[in-house]
């Protein structure tokens, strides 16, 4: 498998970047039936995109550090006349006119975006069984789920049909499915990434992010979408942070925290993966200790509140006026309440209803204020951790890849996956988890590193150690 | 502590958020939210008194920009995937009855 790294030197070295994409695409048409992780393949836009860069090496210029690397996007990001649809009937039609800021980024940065991925319906799930067009299938073992909710993003790269790939980690969007699927993924510090163009579902806690097959490619895309963007009001005024250079920084002397509520409850194969990686950075250098922050114990249900509430709020906008879909009724409340029915997928209407509920008179105080109190308490609990420790280290997920059906009679048990996850999305820091050992079934478990806001550069030289020692150069 | 969660309080929360939920799905949800409200009790119950409420992770407060004049979004790009649209703009079905 060639790395987006390697496929970047040689396009500028002037190998076709056209070349390459059609490689890409007929690996899409032999894998795509069985696995479904595209749900639109804009060859037309790809091949404009990949002759653009081989235009631009022609002329003697570089072409930008992704230059001619096939990039899937989930289908959440905004890509101007190619449709984006959330995996839902109610974006039907919908072709956005204008591009998410990251779109515009990978392109500036020479990359070619070959298509939209499948996620469950507008980003709300951990399995992708919530998509409108079906689920996509782990390409590890195609009768187990490849996480979610970006798990066609994940599914993209661990399948090698394309070298790297975007998401979205509201609850842990990226880290989970990249933790099933066996391949690097990242939740970047709130910010630090523009939201531009990126269809909301909890808007104080999704952060797009990058999949890559390697640490150091992750790190390469990350660097080429993070920075201030004027579009997006919340995005970090702070320069962005220099990454690739820090991938061999190692860990030497650093403190590292294993975080007991991080591991609790996970299987046991899970559990051995963790301590065989503190193992591994304690030999290359870094202090181990042991650390409880019992207040992370609260954020799954801090979190079930707060992005349903957030969601009931910005899915409002979708009433059949200005986007995709409209049932036809006699006056407008009616065809808002037609369209939305008939629209929306049964876990989004879930979280609406719970959202809705939430923010209710008479349930608001009890609900919405208190979990954004809790929110509180766990940003300043992972400050305290932050004094003693530069990262925290944990599990991603309490078990490996789950099979299909499994969990989605209970929404319960399928929030419980996202447990190790959320408390990172509550606090706006940063996290990655990376592929290391095998548990059940020979399936990858995926190690989750935490650090503080804008502590990626640290995050990536961490992982970095670990992906080396599991044997991946 | 809040009472439990009752399919009727299900079925106004579903005409608050313009969804129409047919008997099977009323049983369903009021189970199933009823489900994670339940695990929600371990925060309902805390005393936080004094704690303030976290509405964005690094504090920011009002961003604003110079008051300059820049491109924006073309019209009829912004039509061209809407349901229906009518004289450049959105057309909807009628929003109140007819004159007796």
């Amino acid at each position: 498998m060639k790395t987006a790294r390697d496929i970047a030197k040689n396009v500028n070295n002037g190998s076709s970047a056209t070349l390459e994409l059609e490689e890409t695409l007929v690996r899409i048409k032999e894998q795509n039936d069985e696995l479904n992780v595209f749900l639109y393949v804009d060859e037309q836009g790809a091949r404009a995109a990949a002759q653009r860069v081989d235009e631009i090496v022609a002329r003697g210029e570089n072409a930008g550090p992704l230059a001619g690397v096939p990039i899937a996007l989930k289908d959440n990001l905004c890509t101007v006349d190619v449709p984006t649809t959330c995996a839902s009937k109610i974006l039907d039609g919908w072709r956005p006119p204008y591009s998410a800021t990251v779109v515009e980024k990978i392109l500036a940065a020479g990359a070619v975006p070959v298509g939209k991925t499948n996620l469950d319906e507008f980003a709300m799930g951990s399995s992708t069984e919530n998509s409108a067009f079906g689920p996509t299938r782990n390409p590890l073992d195609p009768s187990r789920v490849p996480g979610g909710s970006s798990g066609g993003s994940a599914a993209a790269v661990a399948s090698q049909m394309t070298t790297l790939s975007l998401g979205s980690d509201t609850g842990g969007s990226i880290r989970q499915p990249a933790a099933l699927c066996g391949i690097v993924g990242v939740k970047p510090t709130y910010g630090l990434v523009s939201r531009y163009g990126l269809v909301a579902f909890a808007s104080s806690l999704d952060q797009i992010g990058p999949f890559a097959s390697n640490v150091t490619d992750a790190a390469t895309l990350l660097e080429a979408v993070a920075g201030h963007d004027s579009r997006d009001s919340t995005s970090l005024v702070e320069p962005s942070p220099s990454l690739v250079a820090h991938v061999e920084d190692g860990v030497k002397g650093r403190r590292v925290a294993l975080v007991r509520e991080l591991v609790d409850g996970a299987d046991e194969d899970v559990v051995e993966s963790v301590m065989k990686a503190v193992e591994t950075l304690r030999a290359a250098g870094a202090t181990i200790f042991e650390l409880s922050i019992p207040e992370l114990r609260l954020g799954l249900s801090a979190y079930y509140l707060i992005a349903p509430a957030e969601a009931s709020s910005n899915l409002a906008r979708f009433d059949g006026v200005r986007y995709g879909l409209r049932v036809d009724a006699d006056d407008v409340a009616a065809m808002n309440e037609a369209t939305r029915t008939a629209g929306f997928g049964k876990e989004v209407k879930r979280r609406i209803m719970l959202g809705t509920y939430a923010l209710s008179a008479g349930y608001y105080d009890a609900y919405y204020g208190q979990a954004l109190k809790v929110r509180t308490m766990t940003i300043e609990a992972f400050k305290r951790a932050y004094q003693q420790a530069d990262l925290l280290i944990g599990a991603t997920t309490p078990s490996v890849a789950f099979a299909f059906g499994s969990k989605t009679n209970d929404p319960m048990a399928m929030y419980l996956s996202d447990v190790f996850t959320i408390p990172t999305n509550l606090s706006g820091d940063a996290a990655i988890s990376v592929p290391f050992g095998t548990g059940e079934a020979d399936l990858p478990v995926g190690v989750q590193l935490l650090g503080p806001g804008r502590s990626e550069a640290s995050l990536f030289s961490a992982a970095r150690v670990l992906e080396r020692a599991d044997g991946r150069e | 502590m809040s009472k439990p969660l009752r399919r009727e309080d299900v079925a106004h929360v579903a005409k608050l958020a313009r969804l129409h939920l047919d008997e099977t799905e009323l049983d369903e949800f009021t189970k199933q939210l009823g489900d994670v409200l339940e695990h929600a009790k371990d925060i309902e119950s805390l005393d936080l008194e004094g704690v303030l409420p976290t509405a964005h992770p690094f504090g920011l407060v009002n961003v604003v920009r110079s008051d300059t004049v820049t491109a924006s979004l073309q019209r009829d790009a912004v039509l061209r995937s809407a349901p229906d649209a009518e004289n450049g703009r959105f057309a909807v079905p009628r929003i109140v009855g007819e004159a007796p």
